[in-house]
């Protein structure tokens, strides 16, 4: 039968399973938007395009399938780049479907146009701009096979608008070939056996896991192996819920903000098993001081990962579960004694600590409480800085795809229309955004969002009248001169902004009153701000200055 | 005096020694790679590939593309330099993108590679002979002549262009125009399927 260009486009839809679009209508976007309407497909209209597309990685990251965000062009495509850039460095399956200007119009500089795939180009896995209506069916095919597979992404297809109002047979493509296009899944057989070949020689073995792990699904595979063999575990900011916090042999998030112990683990170790992590400057910190005694194995689906930062002495590229599976077959139980003593001590030496001994409210005590009144059961969102880090130190996650954290690129805005997304991925759960009060205002016109569609999110407000993360390395480094990143004289009063939209919102200034706050928030049957006013000038520790080598890391005083 | 000497010596690690390696391997970045890269003959190929350059700080000597003898298919050649840490990583991010079909690095003794290279001298009478001289030499031809000026065309591998220059400059070069390095390798075939 005979559709036009945009009655394919969410006819496409609809077979991808996309079960929700995020966006915002415009001109050169309207035909589609025309056959959304009584599509039945769910559509969530935001207050910004940015908004948007955080919302699409929210529900990608929470679900681990890829979600959809339209807009139109020019100015509603270029305001989600920042979006598009985040999902990218943190490997987020998502389709962004961009409206264009016509096709004889585009590169003339014409109303609401903009060159997206050149602008998106190095921030998206792939993109498309679609020339003829025939190719469309294929396009977004192809489009979100490439999102979600081998290491996850973003794909963006521009839409121009004359191709949308242009009708052709349609067709459901059903084979799909991409020649240059190949995700590798099982390992080879010789690097498997060269590994566990490793890992049994070993004294002082240790797992170091990233997201990777949890884009694969992996963590069943990960709990086996570890208590299989016995070796210790630590998790980046992104490997956060891969393996539970409370397991005995947990040594918690490693790096710039990672607890000492996990530090001093890594710099002793003499195998670090990567899986599913990448080596990032903030787990490394001095690359030529990093692991300075440890032959090293990585795991990961990405060849490009593979010796980019740190040389590596096994490599083993592919699917992280299906190469967890064979690697379980080839080791067995170590004698770690030695080791775990020394990890042990370290621990006892140098624990994870706060003073929580004034009357005004802690951050890292109110995401302790959050943790507790759900036992860890909901899903935590953040934006960046201070309390993005607290909150990965603090909360004590135990299941994947629990944290939801904009940790390569460092969004700030990202933690509310994440949380939005998440919440709507699981309407059941409790999903907690834990933002900061400089964070939470570049997003917040999305109160609206929740509210219109009654999305239960629960933000928990750590205002501390600052940029916090910001005026901590003023603090440390530039000789506590402030510059620009003092928030309260401008603030707005957050309970009544929340309820200018509609939203209940809760002030709490006094230790006692967290608790107690949190609970009503949790029986409150409806979206939620906790306006919790916290210590304005607080330090995250431990950290390792910018730079340094993990063993330099600096605890608490 | 020896057995002090001997306990002197520092038991080199494995570790230190990789490094080394490596560090004699990143100062020999004096060679020069010839990538041959096959991709999709669609729009915003080569904006795709030269923006990944770009954007990674790798540095590209030429880069030059056409079809092949399939025409959805397209050869890049490309000459990067960088030590084997940095070509591993080009290669690597270049196999990543979507629209790149297969890349490999020609081994220095199994290509054959040529440029092409257009030459305006200077032409008074006094050096032209000696121009035309040179010209026989490298078996280049001379392709325009003008009271003003002498155009030499010269087809040949990176170093033989390259001598040419150095010869032609004390003549006088006034313009020089290369087309980049293409390559194919001897034994083998570079195909798409």
């Amino acid at each position: 039968m005979k559709l036009t260009g945009a009655q394919i486009t969410i006819e496409m839809l609809k077979r991808e399973g996309a079960p929700y679009i995020f966006g915002l209508p415009g001109g050169a976007i309207l035909p589609t938007f025309d056959a959304l309407y009584d599509s039945g497909l769910n559509f969530i209209l935001v207050r910004h395009e940015q908004g948007a597309g955080h919302m699409a990685d929210g529900y990608a990251r929470s679900t681990g399938k890829p979600a959809v965000c339209m807009v139109t062009s020019g100015p509603g495509a270029l305001n989600l780049v920042t979006a598009i850039a985040t999902a990218n460095m943190d490997s987020v399956p998502m389709v962004c479907i961009t409206g264009q200007v016509a096709t004889h119009l585009i590169g003339n500089d014409a109303f609401q146009e903009a060159d997206v795939i050149g602008c998106t180009r190095p921030i998206t896995k792939h993109s498309y701009l679609v020339k003829k209506v025939e190719d469309l069916p294929r396009i977004i095919k192809e489009a979100f096979y490439i999102a979600s597979t081998g290491r996850p992404g973003p794909v963006l297809v521009d839409l121009p608008v004359d191709v949308t109002r242009a009708t052709t047979d349609f067709e459901y493509p059903t084979k799909l070939s991409i020649r240059g296009y190949n995700p590798p899944m099982a390992g080879e057989p010789k690097n498997i056996e060269l590994a566990a070949d490793l890992i049994m020689k070993s004294k002082k073995p240790l797992l170091y896991v990233g997201g990777g792990t949890i884009a694969s699904g992996a963590n069943k595979e990960l709990l086996e192996l570890a208590e299989k063999t016995g070796i210790p575990v630590t998790t980046t900011l992104a490997g956060l819920g891969a393996f539970p916090e409370t397991h005995a042999q947990s040594l918690r998030m490693l790096g710039m903000h990672g607890t000492v112990y996990a530090n001093y683990s890594v710099q002793a170790c003499d195998l670090l098993i990567s899986v599913g992590a990448r080596f990032d400057d903030r787990v490394t910190g001095k690359l030529d001081k990093f692991a300075p005694n440890a032959k090293i194995i990585h795991i990961d689906i990405d060849p490009a990962s593979i010796s980019k930062n740190v040389k590596v002495d096994c490599a083993i590229v592919g699917d992280v579960r299906t190469i967890l599976k064979e690697l379980n077959k080839l080791v067995k139980h170590l004698d770690l004694k030695a080791w775990n003593q020394q990890i042990a001590d370290w621990r006892e030496k140098h624990p994870m600590r706060f003073e929580n001994n004034g009357s005004g409210i802690k951050s890292q005590h109110v995401i302790q409480e959050l943790g507790k009144a759900t036992n860890s059961n909901a899903i935590v969102t953040t934006g960046v800085g201070q309390h993005q880090m607290w909150a990965a130190q603090w909360f004590n996650f135990i299941k994947p795809r629990t944290m939801i954290t904009s940790g390569g690129l460092g969004t700030m805005g990202y933690g509310f229309p994440a949380a939005i997304g998440a919440q709507l991925a699981h309407p059941g759960e409790t999903v907690f955004c834990i933002d900061g009060d400089g964070s939470f205002q570049m997003t917040s016109f999305e109160l609206a969002t929740a509210v219109h569609y009654k999305i239960p999110v629960k933000i928990a407000l750590l205002d501390n009248a600052y940029l916090g993360m910001v005026r901590q390395w003023q603090e440390m480094f530039y000789k506590e001169r402030y510059s620009g990143s003092e928030l309260g004289s401008s603030n707005p009063d957050f309970v009544k902004l929340a309820e200018s939209f509609g939203m209940k919102g809760i002030l709490a200034t006094k230790k006692e009153d967290v608790r107690p706050t949190i609970d009503k928030a949790l029986e409150h049957d409806g979206p939620v701000l906790m306006h919790f006013k916290v210590e304005k000038q607080d330090n995250v520790f431990p950290m390792v200055p910018a730079g340094q080598a993990l063993d330099q890391v600096i605890d608490m005083a | 005096m020896a057995k002090t000497a001997k306990a002197a010596v520092k038991k080199v690690t494995k570790k230190e020694e990789a490094k080394a390696v490596s560090m004699a391997e990143a100062n020999d970045n004096s060679m020069f790679h010839t990538l041959s890269v096959l991709v999709e003959n669609h729009f915003g190929v080569l904006a795709r590939v030269a923006g990944l350059f770009s954007a990674r700080g790798f540095n590209i000597d030429s880069l030059a593309v056409g079809e092949t003898e399939d025409s959805s298919v397209s050869r890049m050649t490309i000459v990067v330099h960088g030590d084997q840490r940095i070509l591993a990583q080009i290669m690597k991010q270049l196999d990543k993108l979507v629209d790149v079909i297969k890349v490999v690095k020609l081994l220095p003794e199994d290509k054959i590679e040529r440029e092409l290279v257009l030459i305006k001298v200077t032409a008074s009478s006094a050096k032209r002979a000696e121009v035309l001289q040179i010209v026989n030499t490298f078996r280049a031809k001379v392709v325009d002549i003008n009271t003003q000026s002498l155009t030499v065309e010269v087809t040949g591998t990176k170093s033989k262009v390259d001598a040419m220059l150095e010869l032609l400059r004390p003549v006088g070069i006034r313009e020089v125009v290369r087309t980049g390095s293409i390559a194919l390798s001897r034994k083998g075939e570079l195909k798409a399927a």
